[in-house]
């Protein structure tokens, strides 16, 4: 089993950070953190979305689009995954 | 077996027969006779009775808005199939004799054209929100917004024009003020609605985003109840009903793109209720009939009473 955790939640970050508009640092947040608490938008999330997709060389399913996929940076991560087929 | 017909396509042929419409060419391209004309303005008068109470400040647009204020909106983001924007010629002679040749083969000329910095408005209130940066009073503003609007989604469908106008009354103000806006407005325009006899429905909605992220836009708008419309069976009870009006919660989507903070300093937050005048008046001929002169006494005396 191939672990891309560590390298897709630095992904993950870095989107968020380029493109989240979050009222705090990426770095401040935990990998649990609720992000719209911390400012995200459903209009930011459509470029954080593109980001990684871009950064991971992956797709996210149809199923995967909405509000609870982007709720966190775990959240993100598992949809990453399940993107790839795993889990 | 013939195929079946359009839903839409008997009452576009009445429509046209009697001269309430005109065609002119392109799908959702209408000329408005004299008959829709009437029953539009009587409509109109109706609407703005129905909301005096609010003492809007009366605003108007023209139909195109600077690239500036379309691209503050974010519209091209989520809705670029609807996205249409204005081109001009700006060479000299030889460019004008290229275009010429180019149009003599037969072939589109509008290649020759530049981008001349203009959209179409989609939405009639989107270029209130520019003349709005800054701060608002105490209680924030209302506003009565009539506009055309262009939405490219060309359809032979009656119900569904390129151009419409969209007249809307609309809150800055804060959360709470504007999401009172709307949820106070909406049921009396639906009882105005229904009192024309068009048995209306106020129900969840979600505009149309654009593509696969636009999936995610609409199940968070649905999900964060942003929008309603008011819809109405044009086409019989097997057919899904059309949506006439809307009314719609934007958060603070304006007031953070065009700077607008409420009386404590806060990011504005903004909401409208909007009528689709064409499609009111076309479910109204839908309804009660093609001469509004044989309409129901009832929806004629609520339409043409004599006020004042």
């Amino acid at each position: 089993m191939s672990d891309n955790t560590y390298g897709d939640r630095l992904a993950i970050r870095e989107a968020l950070q380029q493109f989240g508009r979050l009222n705090q640092a990426v770095s401040d947040l935990s990998d649990e953190a609720d992000l719209f608490a911390a400012g995200f938008t459903s209009h930011a999330t459509v470029n954080v979305m593109l980001a990684i997709e871009d950064a991971l060389g992956i797709e996210f399913p149809d199923e995967l689009l909405n509000r609870s996929t982007f709720v966190s940076i775990d959240a993100l991560a598992h949809a990453v995954g399940m993107s790839r087929g795993e889990r | 077996m013939s195929s079946p017909e359009p839903t839409w396509s008997a009452l576009r042929q009445r429509l046209l027969a009697d001269g309430v419409l005109a065609e002119l060419g392109e799908p959702g391209m209408f000329a408005l006779g004299s008959r829709f004309t009437a029953v539009f303005e009587a409509l109109d008068a109706l609407y703005v009775r129905t909301f005096a109470n609010l003492d809007a400040e009366v605003w108007r647009f023209p139909p195109v808005e600077p690239k500036s204020v379309f691209e503050k909106t974010d519209y091209v983001a989520s809705f670029p199939q609807l996205t249409g924007s204005l081109s001009v010629f700006t060479g000299g002679t030889a460019e004008h004799a290229e275009l010429l040749k180019t149009r003599a083969s037969g072939e589109d000329w509008e290649g020759h054209l530049e981008p001349a910095g203009l959209m179409m408005s989609p939405a009639a209130c989107h270029p209130l929100y520019a003349i709005l940066t800054g701060t608002l009073p105490a209680g924030g503003r209302r506003f009565d917004i009539l506009g055309s609007c262009f939405r490219h989604e060309p359809s032979p469908d009656p119900m569904r024009m390129q151009t419409f106008r969209m007249h809307e009354f609309v809150h800055a103000g804060n959360a709470d003020s504007a999401m009172e806006h709307r949820d106070e407005t909406a049921p009396r325009l639906a009882a105005m609605l229904d009192s024309l006899g068009l048995e209306v429905d106020y129900v969840p909605a979600n505009d149309p985003f654009f593509g696969r992220t636009g999936r995610i836009m609409a199940a968070s708008q649905r999900e964060a109840a942003l929008k309603y419309e008011i819809v109405t069976h044009v086409y019989g009870p097997d057919v899904a009903p059309t949506a006439i009006g809307s009314a719609n919660y934007h958060n603070d989507h304006f007031g953070t793109a065009f700077g607008i903070f409420d009386a404590d300093g806060d990011v504005a937050h903004t909401a409208c209720l909007g009528l689709g005048m064409e499609r009111t008046v076309i479910a109204l001929f839908a309804r009660h009939g093609m001469d509004p002169e044989l309409w129901p006494a009832d929806v004629r005396a609520v339409l043409w009473a004599v006020h004042g």
